[in-house]
């Protein structure tokens, strides 16, 4: 295998398992600090069963996505030396408050694990709200520095240097509000149907119905809203990419002509080589609408790209599809919940409802990395975009190819067993946590 | 402003061997304890590192946090050079992390165990034997950014008998660090098992220091002249010595805290010792164009934000990490006085 496609693979496998774990790590502690407000409002010892069982998955996968985030802070310079020679010092600003962030993070969770029945019980509940927040804020903090190799800020690249840096110029650099929101959202929509999926499972084959309908419903409700609120929020980011990125969303759209009453293409086959779309649903108009609020409005086609900085088309359409797709399909899911929730109590005790969550179980997780494979597919050739191209900034080191099989086969072993874990953890539940199974009520 | 930075890289570097060399000789102390004291070990160990562990292996994010914002090329020329061994260290980081949890996680304690025990024992050893060839050949000169052929260029930078020596010392550190710790959290009638168990690391530290001094003069490294060549240099060996010494008749005594004070200490004088004789050096070549802290800085302006970065994140994080120690040190205290 040839070293930079190696490296380019080493990279994007280590970052897909990482988005992974990272977050679950960072949206589990709010599902976990809601069931432990319930448990202390209400006394009722189910929440407390839930919430100390989905502590027990925060600590897995906390542990997993800090150590997979530790080899990734390694990584950047042991494949793209060259990017981060230039970058580092630009866009270090958000990695060294998410030092601090996740710091924090790691701190509370100390606290939040072993704090039961040694700390005040408010003050330990706060520990693990702190746990989400502190998580939350390094997601967003991490996204910023991505955000800003799509949108270049803070400096002046004057004959190949990087002149007059300023770093939180390069922070807030444009892309890093929609790219932002569009993650945290995707974190919570990924997470909230994972997490409703398999605790739907158990109460479909009647395993600790109480306990598992309790931890549905409030994974359930984050997963269903926030479902609902992508769309807005992937609205800021087509107009956003649109505008700064032109070649990244004529990719996404496989659009290769530039006009104006522009079609949005749903499927279809890519066809670079004849620029056009087989076997497409072509809605007219609904792109120019959807980019520039115009039905009228111009779309930049590839044809305006030139050939050299063009982003492979094929994957980042596909990629985008399945990501809209599937974004699509959860937001039907959520509004038959809320129908629930509110007209039609009688579904919530259908089966047909819980098999629909079971099979949205890894959606979510796919949108995610399709989702981020466009960000990044999209922005090929370039790793800074329209500054460095990703083909300079590689190690110069040969046989990375070695390096990939190594980390790729570590990776694989640890998304094995993690899912034994998980699997333990879910089956064993009757056993270690749900008091209320085994006690009589009173 | 770039001293704050030098001076936050170098506290996390050393609290990184002090915490995470603590953690790491959990692991270490484990592999070198027969069958049957293991499960005393390590249940003590875990009540020990238990809140604490994750926070502990911070301190190396925000160590090369500092290096690639603040010293990109100090960041990318060890990166290139150092991949091999760089690479192996992250494996060790990544078995032990998910080993550590996996093992007191499980829902089911069965023969996985058998799985995950020997990954973290083994990977304790590996990461910090790696840590002291990358800082060992970081500082030795090894590193040839001329070399042609991959050998000369990516493995002898790292594979010579002085960064190996330096790693096995690391590694004899981290035992001793833990077996410090651990004085001070075991039951009364453990006390006298894990202080002989103190007395063997700080054997060994002293023998692998040895160790050291062999290596370096068999690869012409004026290791000696270095160390003992400068006045401030020679004073903080002779500090490290000397509290050697006195830990050495403290053992017996109940003075954990103290114990502990002494352990950090001498650490902090050998880190100093090994890094101020290079002082503002940081990796040294082969052809004698040094990396330093002072030139090789990244602008004034990323310098600037990153050391406000550093000290707003401190106010943050010493007070609450400093409670966490606190609050389970005590709540540990009152539960044994019950």
């Amino acid at each position: 295998m040839d070293d930079f496609l190696a490296a380019r693979l080493q990279m994007a496998f280590s970052l897909g398992f990482h988005i992974v774990f990272a977050c679950i790590g960072m949206v589990m502690p709010f599902f976990m600090s809601v069931a432990h407000f319930y448990w202390l409002k209400t006394k009722k010892v189910v929440y407390k069963d839930v919430t100390k069982a989905w502590s027990k998955g925060v600590a897995i996968f906390f542990a997993t996505g800090a150590v997979s985030g530790t080899v990734l802070s390694f990584e950047l310079g042991l494949l793209w030396p060259t990017f981060m020679e230039h970058a580092g010092p630009i866009f270090g600003m958000p990695f060294s408050l998410e030092g601090t962030a996740f710091f924090i993070e790691a701190i509370a969770l100390g606290f939040y694990l072993y704090g039961w029945d040694k700390l005040n019980p408010w003050f330990h509940w706060v520990t693990g709200v702190v746990v989400g927040i502190s998580g939350l804020l390094s997601g967003i903090l991490v996204v910023a520095a991505n955000a800003w190799m799509n949108s270049p800020a803070g400096f002046d690249f004057v004959d190949g240097k990087y002149l007059d840096i300023d770093p939180i110029k390069a922070m807030f650099n444009d892309a890093w509000f929609s790219q932002a929101l569009h993650m945290s959202v995707a974190a919570f929509v990924s997470t909230g149907f994972a997490v409703a999926g398999v605790h739907a499972l158990m109460i479909l084959r009647g395993r600790n119905v109480l306990f598992h309908s309790k931890a549905f419903k409030i994974a359930a409700v984050f997963g269903t809203v926030a479902a609902c609120l992508q769309p807005i929020s992937g609205d800021i980011s087509a107009k956003d990419v649109a505008h700064r990125q032109p070649a990244k969303l004529a990719a996404m759209e496989a659009h290769f002509h530039t006009e104006r009453n522009a079609p949005l293409i749903i499927g279809g086959i890519p066809d670079t080589a004849n620029k056009r779309v087989d076997y497409a649903i072509k809605i007219p108009g609904l792109l120019s609408f959807m980019t520039t609020g115009n039905f009228n409005g111009e779309v930049k086609g590839l044809d305006v790209i030139p050939k050299e900085d063009q982003p492979p088309v094929a994957v980042t359409h596909y990629a985008f599809q399945i990501m809209v797709g599937l974004g699509m399909a959860m937001v039907f899911i959520a509004l038959l919940y809320f129908i629930a929730l509110w007209k039609k109590r009688q579904w919530l005790n259908s089966n047909w409802l819980l098999k629909l969550f079971i099979i949205a179980t890894p959606m979510g997780f796919i949108a995610l990395e399709a989702g981020w494979t466009v960000t990044e597919v999209g922005r090929q050739p370039w790793i800074i975009y329209g500054v460095m191209r990703t083909v300079d900034a590689a190690t110069p080191m040969p046989g990375i190819a070695y390096s990939f099989y190594l980390f790729t086969g570590v990776y694989i072993s640890l998304a094995i067993i993690v899912s034994l874990l998980l699997y333990r953890q879910i089956t064993m539940v009757g056993k270690l946590y749900d008091s209320t199974s085994k006690l009589p009520k009173n | 402003m770039i001293y704050v930075v030098i001076v936050f890289l170098w506290t996390s570097i050393l609290l990184y061997i002090l915490l995470g060399g603590a953690d790491f000789g959990a692991g270490i102390i484990e592999l070198f304890t027969s069958k049957g004291n293991r499960s005393k070990t390590r249940k003590t160990m875990y009540e020990a590192i238990g809140p604490i562990w994750e926070a502990n292996h911070m301190w190396l994010i925000i160590a090369i946090v500092i290096l690639f914002v603040g010293f990109p090329k100090i960041y990318t020329t060890v990166s290139i050079y150092l991949h091999i061994p760089l690479v192996c260290m992250l494996l060790g980081i990544i078995a032990r992390g998910t080993a550590f949890v996996f093992r007191n996680y499980d829902a089911v304690k069965d023969d996985m165990q058998k799985v995950y025990t020997p990954i973290f024992i083994y990977s304790s050893l590996i990461t910090p034997f790696f840590l002291g060839i990358i800082a060992a050949s970081s500082v030795s000169g090894q590193i040839d950014v001329q070399a042609q052929d991959f050998l000369s260029a990516y493995v002898f930078s790292w594979l010579n008998w002085f960064s190996v020596s330096v790693g096995v010392f690391t590694v004899s550190i981290c035992g001793f660090l833990a077996t410090i710790f651990i004085i001070g959290q075991a039951a009364d009638d453990d006390r006298s098992f894990f202080i002989g168990k103190a007395r063997r690391t700080i054997y060994t530290v002293m023998f692998c220091g040895a160790l050291v001094f062999v290596a370096a003069y068999h690869e012409n490294i004026p290791l000696a002249s270095w160390i003992f060549g400068d006045t401030l240099g020679l004073t903080a060996i002779i500090a490290a010595s000397i509290s050697l010494i006195i830990m050495f008749f403290l053992l017996q005594r109940k003075k954990p805290i103290l114990l502990r004070l002494l352990a950090g200490f001498q650490v902090a004088m050998i880190l100093f010792a090994a890094t101020y004789s290079h002082f503002p050096d940081i990796v040294l070549l082969k052809n004698g164009a040094n990396l330093s802290l002072l030139t090789h800085q990244g602008q004034a302006k990323a310098i600037d934000t990153l050391g406000y970065a550093l000290l707003i994140g401190s106010i943050f994080i010493l007070p609450a990490l400093g409670y966490l120690i606190y609050i389970f040190q005590q709540k540990k205290e009152v539960q044994e006085a019950h």
